[in-house]
């Protein structure tokens, strides 16, 4: 074989995937699109809490809210939840029994409502110690950027959910296969924003 | 695991894509794990801490998309690649921009404000 197995989330579905590998390919760029719309605007609620850092107000500031285990243990439910997706990714790919994808798919969302929950929690005990979003303009560029994520995060896991449906009904035709593998990469790249979340928000707030 | 066997070629090549995302989750893990790991257990100073915090996120960002999101510099990755590089750079002149224009109005209005 002289041409490289390619191993995007998109195009990587290969030769028993025909049908499904030629139409993921512009469907995978035109997401990636989509995903850099959404980057920008990530980034640029990112500059807006680093400018708003200083518009405290006399109000509670980071290291009065923010726990460093609780966003540790987001973290790891997030980094897991991406790896097994990934692991459902390969099961797709490689069509292995069926099974297996939907056990993998379903960790996967376990994990996204198990973060989404104790994101939840943590922004009620924020709450109460007097952190609302309209305390300052600091705790509002806050909870314009985190919570978002939260959003898109319960966005993908309803997506999952009627992946999850569509397998159930359609068995794994090619828009099954061509919306799995987009959802891998809104999956993975959330995960990347995370990343940018507890480095520059919770680590930033706490260090 | 599988439920049909694959042909060799297919299963080595298996093989290598899970050990790819193995070795992703391990890095990504290290790469999490320094920077907790310093801010909750060193006293080493703010700056310092800093520096290594962006270090470790910058480089995980990069794990994440090579390991996970597969974006190389393979020839059939090309174009997402570019995708990605222009919009971060369109990214980093409207974050820029927002830091240096609204910090040059914080230490010119409100000097004790200025961080």
């Amino acid at each position: 074989m002289s041409t490289q197995p390619s191993q995007h989330p998109g195009l990587n579905l290969g030769a028993p995937h025909a049908e499904a590998h030629s139409a993921n390919e512009e469907f995978v760029f035109g997401f990636w699109v989509f995903m850099m719309s959404d980057l920008i605007i990530f980034g640029l609620l990112f500059a807006t809490y680093v400018t708003m850092l200083g518009g405290q107000a006399g109000g509670p500031g980071p290291s009065d809210l923010f726990e460093m285990k609780s966003a540790f243990i987001e973290t790891m439910l997030l980094l897991v939840s991406s790896f097994t997706f990934g692991m459902a990714s390969l099961s797709l790919k490689y069509r292995e029994d069926k099974k297996w994808l939907i056990i993998w798919l379903l960790i996967t969302l376990v994990l996204g409502l198990a973060f989404i929950g104790h994101e939840l929690l943590d922004f009620n005990k924020m709450f109460d110690k007097g952190g609302v979003p309209s305390r300052s303009g600091f705790l509002s560029a806050f909870f314009a950027l985190v919570p978002l994520h939260g959003l898109h995060v319960t966005s993908a896991c309803i997506w999952l959910l009627a992946l999850l449906g569509q397998i159930a009904v359609y068995g794994l035709d090619t828009n099954v296969k061509v919306g799995l593998t987009r959802l891998a990469i809104l999956w993975h790249f959330l995960d990347i924003v995370w990343i940018g979340i507890f480095s520059l928000v919770y680590l930033g707030g706490l260090a | 695991m599988s439920g049909k066997t694959l042909s060799n070629e297919r299963a080595q090549e298996r093989a290598s894509e899970l050990k790819n995302y193995i070795v992703g989750f391990i890095l990504a893990l290290v790469l999490t794990l320094i920077p907790f790991g310093l801010v909750a257990f060193t006293d080493i100073s703010r700056m310092q801490l800093y520096g290594v915090i962006g270090l470790c996120a910058l480089i995980q960002i990069i794990v994440h998309f090579r390991f996970f999101l597969h974006i190389t510099l393979a020839r059939n990755k090309r174009e997402d690649l570019q995708l990605i590089l222009f919009s971060v750079l369109i990214l980093a002149i409207m974050c820029g921009g927002t830091l240096w224009i609204i910090f040059n109005l914080y230490t010119r209005m409100i000097p004790s404000l200025a961080l």
